[in-house]
């Protein structure tokens, strides 16, 4: 578990535009320079906003990257709260 | 010369980015209230704004997190977000560098600060500016102070930074006005959004109009968390101020709960 790196990596994506194209390209080349795991790696590369979230990602960060993933912002709360209430169950 | 004006307000980026989700009734409180704001501050002829806002990830990361930060730049980019997000354009404020510089170096004898020339502005000095000097013509301080990343500043550390920059405002010879932008309790972001907790709220404001200290700052980070939300970490914009004012009669232009904007429509102004 590195959080902090997939933090990180969130906050390159929304702040950096050539981070972004990169990351357009070839996922797994950016992701590649993060120490992270293959589920974090999996979540980034999908934009898995739910599984990021119950991995404690911070939603000032989770926001902007869904957004520019594509989700709508109604479906960007659906997915945090499924993923959530998976796990509690 | 004593502050020439004083003030707090929500700046939520649903405030312009969804404007027309709120009711229409909730419209017609809260728009108007931010416009007799505006009103107050051209009346108040300043020379420069004072600006405190909340870090969301702007500026900084856990790299290098600053608790205070100063911007000291001639202009600033803003805002951060695209267009179509915050329905506000893309522009340039300008930065009163000089007295920032000036201030940033008072406060230094009271509360260790960083500087920073390269503030990017996001919606949190941008949904203020749009609404209370949309020309942006206006040069302003951006202090930004970090609500996010625990550890956060202590609030006690907060009242402190208001007060110091009070002392530091009143040696200058300009007309300077402070504004703190920011939320009270609100869960942005997350599957509770648009969950507020107004009698939290209510509570907090009372003790700042009346700028008492001790109960301002007696909140636990968890109690905050917990009662007031993640959001609600945005209070230390709101006690720089009210510890920068005391002493003078505070006012609400507007208390209107807005969940479309996942806050409550707050906006205060003091009679300093």
């Amino acid at each position: 578990m590195s959080l902090y790196a997939v933090q990180k990596v969130l906050f390159q994506l929304n702040n950096d535009a050539a981070a972004r194209q990169r990351f357009a390209a070839d996922r797994d080349a950016l992701l590649a320079g993060y120490s992270l795991t293959q589920e974090e790696r999996r979540a980034l590369a999908e934009a898995d906003v739910g599984r990021l979230h119950v991995m404690g990602a911070h939603p000032l960060l989770l926001a902007p990257f869904a957004g520019r993933a594509g989700l709508k912002w109604p479906d960007y709360l659906a997915a945090l709260r499924r993923a959530r209430d998976a796990q509690i169950k | 010369m004593p502050l020439a004006f004083a003030a707090a307000a929500v700046h939520a980026p649903g405030i312009t980015g969804r404007s027309q989700n709120a009711t229409e009734r909730q419209r017609e409180v809260f728009f108007p209230a931010y416009q007799r704001l505006r009103e107050r501050l051209e009346a108040a002829r300043l020379d420069a704004l004072v600006m405190v806002s909340a870090e969301h990830f702007t500026n900084f990361f856990m790299d290098n997190m600053p608790a205070f930060c100063f911007g000291l730049a001639e202009d600033y980019p803003g805002p951060s977000e695209d267009e179509p997000f915050l329905k506000i354009p893309k522009t340039r404020v300008p930065g009163a560098a000089r007295l920032a510089r000036a201030l940033a170096t008072a406060v230094g004898e009271d509360v260790d600060i960083a500087h920073s020339e390269e503030l990017v502005l996001d919606h949190g000095f941008m949904v203020p500016l749009h609404l209370l000097t949309p020309r942006m013509g206006l040069p302003i301080v951006p202090i930004v102070i970090n609500c996010l990343a625990a550890p956060r500043p202590a609030l006690k550390r907060c009242y402190a930074l208001g007060r110091s920059l009070r002392r530091a405002i009143e040696a200058r010879t300009e007309r300077i006005g402070l504004l703190a932008c920011g939320g009270l309790s609100h869960w942005p972001a997350v599957p509770e959004s648009g969950k507020l907790n107004v009698e939290w709220d209510r509570a907090f404001l009372e003790d700042f109009l009346a700028h008492r200290r001790d109960a301002l700052t007696r909140y636990t980070e968890e109690e905050i968390e917990r009662d007031a939300g993640p959001g609600g970490h945005e209070v230390r914009a709101w006690i720089v101020v009210s510890a920068a004012t005391e002493g003078a009669q505070g006012e609400m232009l507007c208390f209107e709960p807005i969940p479309a904007y996942a806050i409550t429509g707050a906006i205060a102004t003091l009679h300093v």
